[in-house]
C-alpha cells in the first residue's frame, strides 16, 4: 500500500449514526467499531439498510445524526480512503469506456485535478488487471464482457484505488463460481495489506463460514461479532421474523431472497 | 475542382465555411456528453431560452449575443434550482422554463415594430451573415469550451459514468454539472448563427449519437463526432449554395443521413449486422 504513514487508531467507528433515504428513516442509532483490516459480512433482510449503510460510508448520503470517525477522524477527511465496488445492475455497460479505463478510474483520486496519468499510475493499473486476471481484456469494451469478467473490473478498479475501507454490495450474486473464487481470495489479499472490507450478502453461509465478523442489520444493529454469536436463533428471528422457520425451537431456516428492484 | 473553388471567391462563404465548421466541430464534442448523460432535451429547451435574452439584447441595442448568453445561463441555472428542490422532476422543470422562456421572447419580439430582428434568422440562422467579428467570438467562445473539455476529461467522465464513484472521490459533483451546462449554454449560443435555435438540438446530438454506434472509447467518439460535425457542416453550405435551400436545414439533414447509415451498418452496433449475427447464430444452433 502506498499509505506508509497511516494515522493512528486504525478503526472504523460508527457512532450513533441514524440515516434517512427519500426523506424516509431507515437506519436508527447504530453504533459499532470495525478494527482496521478486518472482514465483515453485513446481513438482513431487504429494506434492512444495508445498501444505505454503503452509501453514507461512501458519502452519497449525508448523516443525519452520529458521526462516522475513520482513523479517529471524521469521514471525508481522506477522500482516497473508500473504495465502492457497485452492484452490476447500478452499472451503464454501454458507456464508452474500456477495461483498461474503468480500472484507470480507480486511480483519479490519486491524481487530483487536471493531471495525467503518471507511469506509475499505468504500473498499477496493469497490476491490478494482472491480479483479477483480466490483463488481455484491456482494451475491450466493458459493454461485451461477461458477468464474471464485469465483476472483476470493478474489483481491479477497487484494488488500484488502494482504498482503506473496501466496500462490496453483493458481489456474490449472479457471478460464475470461478469469479466468486477470485473475489474471496482478494479478501484475503486485502486482509493481508490491512484493508477492511465491508460486503453485503444474502448469503448467510458464506457470511458465517468466509467472514470472521458479522454484521446483522434490520433498521438498526441486531448483532455485530463472530458467526457463532450473531447467528442465534433469537437474532435471525428478529431480524427475519416471519421468513425464519424454527425447528426444535434451536436452527433456524431463513429465506432471504436476494435482491428486489427497488 | 472548380465547384469546389468557386463558393470561396465569396468573403461571404469563406466566413460563413469558417463558422460551420468551428460550430460543427464545438456542438459534436459537447453533444458526446449531451448524449451519454441523456441530456438532449435540456439542450432543446435552452436553444429555445435564449430568445428573450437576443430580444432584451435588441431592445437595450446591446450585442445579441451576450443577451443570449446571459438568457442560456439563467435558464440552465434555473432548471438545476427548480429540479434540485426534488419537488418536481428534471424533465419537468425544463419543460416548464422552456416553454416560458420562448413564449416570452416571442412576446417581445412581437412588441418590436421595425421587425428589423428577423426572427427566421434566430429560428434557422443565418450562416451567409456572419461577420469577421461574429467568427472571433465564435473562435474565443469555442477554444474555452473545447479547453475546459479537454481540462476536465476526467472529472466529466467520472461524473457521466459513475456518480457514485465521484462522490467516493468527493467530485463537486454539482459544480461540474453545472460547468457542462454552461459548456452547453456557450455552444448553443455559438451555433445560434448557422444552424439557429431550431435545429441546434439535432447538431448536438446526431453527431455524437452516430459516433456512438461507431466507437466503444469516449476520446475516439468525440473525434468522430467531430469529424461528422465539421463534414455535414461544410457539405451543407455546400449544397446550399448550389441548389439554394436553406443552409441549416441541409446541414442538419445530412447528420441526419449519415446517422441512418451508421444505424444500419454500423459494426457490431448497426441493425443489419446484428439482424446478420443473429440470423447466423440461429443457423449454428439448427445444425447442432
Amino acid at each position: 500500500m502506498s499509505t506508509g504513514s497511516k494515522p493512528f487508531p486504525a478503526y472504523l467507528q460508527i457512532e450513533k449514526v441514524s440515516l434517512a433515504y427519500n426523506g424516509q428513516p431507515v437506519l436508527r442509532e447504530i453504533s459499532f467499531t470495525i478494527p482496521h483490516g478486518a472482514r465483515v459480512a453485513v446481513v438482513g433482510p431487504n429494506g434492512a439498510g444495508k445498501s444505505t449503510l454503503f452509501k453514507a460510508l461512501v458519502g452519497l448520503l449525508p448523516v443525519r445524526a452520529g458521526q462516522i470517525f475513520l482513523h479517529g477522524q471524521p469521514l471525508g477527511r481522506h477522500k482516497q480512503c473508500v473504495a465502492y465496488i457497485p452492484q452490476r445492475e447500478q452499472v451503464d455497460w454501454n458507456f464508452p469506456v474500456t477495461v483498461y479505463d474503468v480500472v484507470m478510474m480507480g486511480r483519479y483520486g490519486h491524481l487530483g485535478w487536471l493531471r495525467r496519468p503518471r507511469p506509475i499510475d499505468r504500473a498499477m493499473v496493469a497490476r491490478c488487471l494482472g491480479q483479477m486476471q483480466i490483463a488481455d481484456l484491456a482494451r475491450a469494451p466493458i459493454g461485451e464482457l461477461s458477468g464474471g469478467q464485469q465483476q472483476r473490473v470493478f474489483l481491479a478498479r477497487a484494488l488500484a484505488q488502494e482504498p482503506h475501507i473496501l466496500l462490496m454490495d453483493e458481489p456474490f450474486t449472479g457471478v460464475d463460481v470461478a469469479t466468486q473464487q477470485t473475489a474471496l481470495e482478494l479478501l484475503t489479499h486485502l486482509q493481508s495489506q490491512e484493508v477492511t472490507v465491508l460486503v453485503s450478502t444474502h448469503d448467510l453461509n458464506l457470511a458465517a463460514t468466509r467472514f470472521e465478523r458479522v454484521l446483522l442489520l434490520n433498521r438498526r444493529v441486531i448483532a455485530f461479532g463472530d458467526a457463532a454469536h450473531v447467528f442465534t436463533p433469537e437474532h435471525i428471528t428478529q431480524a427475519f421474523g416471519t421468513r425464519t422457520l424454527m425447528l426444535d425451537g434451536k436452527a433456524g431456516i431463513v429465506v432471504d431472497e436476494c435482491c428486489p428492484p427497488e | 475542382m472548380d465547384w469546389i473553388l468557386t463558393p470561396l471567391t465569396y468573403e461571404f462563404m469563406q466566413r460563413g465555411l469558417l463558422a460551420s465548421l468551428m460550430v460543427g466541430v464545438i456542438c459534436a464534442v459537447v453533444g458526446c456528453y449531451v448524449v451519454l448523460r441523456s441530456m438532449a432535451f435540456m439542450g432543446d429547451a435552452l436553444a429555445h431560452a435564449i430568445l428573450p435574452g437576443v430580444a432584451i439584447a435588441y431592445l437595450l441595442k446591446g450585442d445579441m449575443l451576450i443577451g443570449a448568453l446571459v438568457a442560456a445561463i439563467l435558464v440552465a441555472l434555473g432548471i438545476g434550482f427548480l429540479s434540485r428542490q426534488g419537488t418536481i422532476k428534471e424533465d419537468t422543470a425544463i419543460g416548464i422554463l422552456f416553454a416560458g422562456a420562448l413564449a416570452l421572447g416571442v412576446a417581445l419580439i412581437s412588441t418590436i415594430k421595425t421587425y428589423a430582428l428577423d426572427l427566421t434568422h434566430i429560428l434557422f440562422g443565418n450562416v451567409l451573415g456572419v461577420s469577421v467579428s461574429d467568427l472571433w467570438l465564435t473562435a474565443i467562445l469555442g477554444l474555452i469550451v473545447l479547453t475546459t473539455i479537454v481540462l476536465l476529461y476526467k472529472e466529466f467522465l467520472v461524473i457521466s459514468f459513475d456518480p457514485v464513484l465521484a462522490a467516493t472521490l468527493r467530485l463537486p459533483t454539482e459544480l461540474l454539472r453545472n460547468i457542462l451546462l454552461i459548456l452547453l449554454a456557450l455552444t448553443i449560443v455559438v451555433s445560434l448563427q448557422t444552424v439557429g435555435i431550431g435545429l441546434v438540438a439535432a447538431m448536438l446530438v446526431t453527431p455524437g449519437a452516430t459516433a456512438f454506434l461507431l466507437t466503444r472509447r469516449l476520446p475516439t467518439m468525440m473525434v468522430i463526432a467531430a469529424l461528422i460535425g465539421a463534414f455535414s457542416s461544410i457539405a451543407g453550405l455546400y449544397a446550399s449554395f448550389y441548389i439554394n435551400v436553406a443552409s441549416g436545414a441541409v446541414v442538419v439533414l445530412i447528420a441526419t443521413a449519415i446517422f441512418l447509415l451508421a444505424f444500419l451498418f454500423a459494426p457490431t452496433r448497426g441493425i443489419v449486422w446484428r439482424a446478420r449475427r443473429e440470423h447466423k447464430e440461429v443457423i449454428d444452433l439448427a445444425q447442432t
